[in-house]
């Protein structure tokens, strides 16, 4: 990282440090969200946009990510912090097994593959048999934390500042990830498949890796995105969150970890703008905005905003 | 009490019925894969959106014949007007950009659609006579919708196979560029291929709403069916796509009276038509694609 | 001149004793202007049929303020959409608390949407009035003094309906169809409760749906396929019209029992076809307009003209319009008894202090009654049977 980047993340971090306390709670619970679907999208964008496996169902995995944080809060009194390692591991498991036979298959069939998996979860969920873990149709309502050792933080900035602090280890761990030797394997099945299959590396492993670790991202951002709400339910969960969840990744910047800020932005915010818009069609508006935003920019935010900064410093360059 | 033979004859032939459902929205699917190499995922909206069309030709007073032609006429002009406008400036953008002007296209017209007409269901006319006559187990309409997806899809089948305005289509799909040195205007043909979705789609909703009734979401569960459906008869084969609708339809309700209840019988269905992908990638009938180093 | 002091002070005197001059209550929303009332609907997605009622619960705030609003205070009403997603939920309704800063929600619809902003309601003591949902949960004034639901709750129609069962045909063989979510599961453990211990020997088969599903055409042929003489039809308008016309067309001719949710003439008996809907039970506590006996009632009347006038979109077959109208004209009886004092606590107050109120859309001998104790206003209903033109009502009004 040059050192221009380094000095506007630490901008933005400090930014996003003083945020809760020249907001109202009210904003500070929706920047949580905000920063839970960036998460999500982070894990979603590593496997889509830098290991070209399309996947429309990774609500999937947040709504698990969610039920684990619910479970064990409301059954087994695990405090919300220890939720989180455990849904990660239940998802890294889950995607992986699920990445192993879905090798098979691409494009198209990869997508409706993913997309039966966001179908199929909510009735499970609602399964009568297992109602007595997942509180069925009614769901399961979490007490959201106070702030620990007595800080003068009210639960809504403390969680803001816990999903802050997770936000920035898991994009730590993402940066780190994809510059290494897997980020370069991941890129390099993207793009030249079967010439990277011939130079032998084992592309199966790392592709179902990919599934994992993307599955485990998102599952975290589940669990915290059902603290934050402190409710699950099946009707949450529905195979539109994955279709926005693509969306976001698209609309952000595809192979682009900041991108997944970008889209989580606009896949929290956007909708409530196109509601202040438009009662009538609310979703109308958001799909110009779609379609407008695609035009506009068809490599994501993070592409439009590395092309204006590319620009800036060409002309700095040659005045 | 019922022997299980009858029930589960019953049962099939139901299955057919919503099967017949599933293949005629999966054969749009496969028409717009053919032309285009990609799915379009506002499909479904597409054609709830020119139903709504004929039912308000049809509430106008016009009889049923006429509206179904000119609903035809309006969805094929709705498809290309749709490729000219808004597909063409995002062509060269990647694939998964398109996929999200997809997706808002099927919100867009979803929501509007619901905004003109409301969400309360409507009736919509079946042109096939009322009288049960296959017995209690399936309408005529049932019947006849399924022999008209037959219909469309020789119609199709024909299209592709003897004509040479549905070689260029293909073409132009597979390979653009060697398309256009041949002189084929790709543009236009992908243009064409979206009509002929739309039109096709638009005959799907006519057939499918007198059995579901009209309302704004009426496709939106039928959608994953009719994807499951073509893949799994071969994504570049509309015989195939068909088949694959009764399949699921029979499937799904065999699943659900006989095997798992049905809370679980789409889950069960879905992971049964993913673990064929598995062994056979390409569905039934689909080409096996090889490719090369 | 002291005459005159007299004058002066008795004038003065009856000057401060005047209403106007008692000071007014106001909490966060109210003030002596306007009153500010917030609300969540399904515009969008799965229930996005009944985003209709908060656009008639807007229309008739528009009417009411036409006429010069409510002791001289304008309704503003602030309606949001969360696509009956609960999260979606909980951010409109912090939104529509801390943000916009509104007296109270009403009318927020759906179960799962409003058990996920039960307890931030109650813990905000912001009274999440009327809402929309047939929940047996919303009548705990003990634990949930903030919360109240309007409409007779699924449960005590459904045991209205077993009792029926039990009394007429004891012997029956039940088959049970019902949309796989809360509202169907309430229903069928209400059912249940009322069968008591004969509920395991007389159902004989319970199928599920979700609304995703295209048909339930494979779920009717399951249930005939039992053995089944009665059926309970838990189910909601599209799938209702879908599941009665395919269990006569099968040549299944039950018993019928449809939930009151789906009896509307116009939008489910007439798409099924009137003549495979004769001899359905169901029950009723409002007037369905598309009704033939009530075209000249008065109620009915004044609520087409109102459509007319002020939601012209609106689709008269559909009982949601007239369910919004209704529950909006409880609202409007509660905001005039609370008069100047507009503060939540009040508002809470009046609402559980409605006296035999009776909004004319409901049917005659149907009266809301709430108390401290008592937080559901619509307990009782009228069993009714369909002729193959109207809804005939038979029995005394159940419950009280």
């Amino acid at each position: 990282m040059t050192r221009r980047q380094l000095v506007v993340l630490g901008v933005v971090l400090i930014v996003a440090c003083a945020l809760p306390f020249f907001v109202s709670s009210y904003r500070s619970f929706q920047l949580t969200l905000a920063l839970v679907y960036a998460i999500a999208l982070l894990g979603l964008n590593m496997l889509t946009g830098y290991n070209g496996q399309i996947s429309l169902g990774h609500g999937a995995f947040y709504a698990i990510g969610a039920y684990c944080a619910a479970i064990l809060m409301d059954k087994f009194g695990v405090p919300y912090w220890a939720t989180l390692p455990v849904a990660a591991a239940v998802c890294l498991g889950v995607g992986f097994l699920f990445g192993l036979p879905a090798l098979r298959l691409e494009g198209v069939y990869l997508a409706v593959a993913t997309l039966a998996l966001g179908v199929s979860l909510p009735p499970l969920l609602k399964y009568q048999h297992l109602e007595q873990w997942t509180g069925g149709v009614q769901g399961i309502v979490i007490v959201k934390p106070d702030a620990p050792f007595g800080l003068p933080l009210n639960p809504d900035q403390w969680l803001y500042y816990f999903t802050l602090a997770v936000t920035v280890l898991m994009f730590l761990l993402a940066w780190n990830i994809l510059r290494g030797r897997m980020g370069r394997a991941m890129i390099a099945i993207r793009d030249h498949h079967v010439a990277t299959e011939a130079m032998g590396v084992n592309t199966a492993m790392v592709k179902s890796l990919t599934f994992g670790v993307s599955a485990m991202y998102t599952g975290i951002a589940g669990a915290l995105g059902a603290i934050a709400v402190q409710f699950v339910a099946p009707d949450s969960f529905g195979p539109f969150l994955s279709i926005i969840f693509l969306v976001g990744v698209v609309i952000g910047g595809l192979a682009s970890i900041s991108g997944a800020i970008y889209g989580a932005l606009f896949i929290q915010f956007v909708p409530n703008i196109s509601d202040e818009i438009s009662k009538a069609a609310p979703w109308a508006i958001f799909g110009v905005f779609l379609i407008g935003f695609v035009y506009l920019m068809p490599m994501g935010i993070a592409g439009a905003v590395r092309m204006a900064v590319a620009r800036l410093t060409r002309k700095a360059q040659n005045p | 009490m019922h022997g299980f033979a009858e029930v589960f004859l019953h049962q099939v032939l139901a299955g057919l019925a919503t099967g017949g459902i599933y293949a005629s929205l999966a054969l749009a699917l496969v028409m717009i894969y053919q032309a285009t190499h990609l799915v379009n995922f506002a499909q479904g909206e597409m054609a709830m959106f020119t139903t709504y069309f004929a039912w308000s030709l049809i509430n106008a007073g016009l009889p049923y014949w006429p509206t179904f032609l000119l609903t035809i006429g309006f969805a094929f002009i709705l498809g290309v007007l749709v490729e000219r406008i808004v597909i063409r400036p995002v062509e060269n953008a990647p694939v998964l950009a398109v996929v999200t002007v997809f997706i808002g296209l099927l919100v867009i017209f979803n929501s509007v659609t619901g905004w003109i007409f409301s969400y309360t269901i409507k009736t919509f006319p079946s042109p096939f006579p009322e009288e049960p006559i296959f017995g209690n187990y399936v309408s005529p309409h049932e019947v006849g919708a399924i022999g008209i997806t037959v219909v469309v899809l020789l119609l199709l089948y024909m299209f592709f196979r003897f004509t040479p305005l549905g070689l260029a289509m293909r073409a132009a799909a597979q390979n653009p560029d060697s398309a256009r040195l041949v002189g084929i205007r790709v543009g236009w043909m992908l243009a064409l291929g979206w009509g002929l979705a739309a039109a096709i789609g638009s005959v799907a909703g006519m057939m499918v709403a007198p059995i579901v009734f009209l309302d704004p979401n009426m496709m939106g569960g039928v959608l994953l069916y009719a994807f499951a459906a073509a893949l799994i008869g071969g994504i570049d084969n509309p015989a195939g796509a068909v088949f694959g609708g009764f399949l699921v339809g029979v499937l799904e309700n065999l699943l659900g009276a006989f095997v798992i209840g049905n809370e679980l019988k789409l889950a069960l269905a879905l992971v049964l038509i993913i673990t064929v992908l598995v062994i056979r990638p390409s569905g039934f009938f689909g080409k096996v694609v090889v490719s090369r180093v | 001149m002291k005459l005159q002091h007299a004058t002066l002070a008795a004038l003065l005197a009856a000057a401060l004793a005047s209403p106007a001059a008692l000071a007014a209550k106001y909490d966060t929303g109210a003030s002596d202007k306007e009153i500010k009332i917030g609300n969540i609907n399904p515009y969008s997605g799965p229930a996005s049929a009944y985003g209709t009622i908060g656009k008639t619960i807007a229309a008739y705030f528009k009417m009411v303020n036409d006429h010069g609003g409510i002791n001289g205070r304008k309704i503003e009403f602030i309606s949001y959409d969360d696509g009956y997603s609960p999260p979606k939920t909980v951010e409109m309704a912090r939104k529509l608390v801390e943000q916009d800063q509104v007296l109270f929600i009403f009318q927020s619809l759906g179960t799962p949407p409003n058990s996920a902003i039960h307890k931030y309601m109650n813990a905000k003591k912001v009274p999440q009035l009327f809402v929309a949902t047939g929940a047996t949960k919303w009548n705990d004034p003990k634990d949930f003094p903030w919360t109240m639901g309007w409409q007779p709750n699924y449960q005590t129609e459904a045991r209205i309906y077993a009792e029926n069962i039990l009394k007429n045909t004891p012997n029956a063989k039940i088959g049970i169809l019902y949309q796989n979510d809360d509202y169907g599961k309430d229903y069928l453990k209400g059912f249940k409760d009322g069968l008591g211990a004969k509920a395991s020997s007389m159902i004989v088969k319970e199928v599920s749906y979700e609304t995703s599903d295209p048909t339930v055409d494979s779920q009717v042929v399951q249930l005939q396929a039992s053995g089944a003489d009665t059926f309970f039809n838990i189910t909601t308008p599209k799938f209702a019209a879908q599941a009665i016309r395919k269990a006569y067309d099968t040549g299944w001719k039950p018993t019928q029992y449809l939930n009151n949710v789906s009896a509307s003439i116009g939008a489910v008996l007439k798409p099924a076809g009137f003549e495979k809907c004769v001899g359905i039970i169901s029950t009723a506590y409002y007037k369905d307009a598309s009704d033939p006996q009530w075209k000249n009632d008065p109620a009915v009347k004044e609520w087409e003209a109102f459509m007319a006038k002020y939601y012209p979109e609106g689709n008269l077959a559909d009982g949601s319009n007239q369910y919004g109208y209704a529950v909006a004209q409880t609202m409007v009886q509660v905001l005039k008894q609370a008069g100047d004092n507009l503060t939540r606590a009040n508002i809470m107050k009046q609402a559980a202090s409605l006296h035999n109120y009776r909004p004319e859309m409901l049917l005659p001998g149907i009266r809301i009654n709430t108390s401290a104790t008592d937080f559901a206003p619509i307990e009782s209903e009228q069993l009714i049977k369909f002729d193959g033109k109207e809804w005939v009502r038979f029995g005394p009004i159940i419950g009280h």
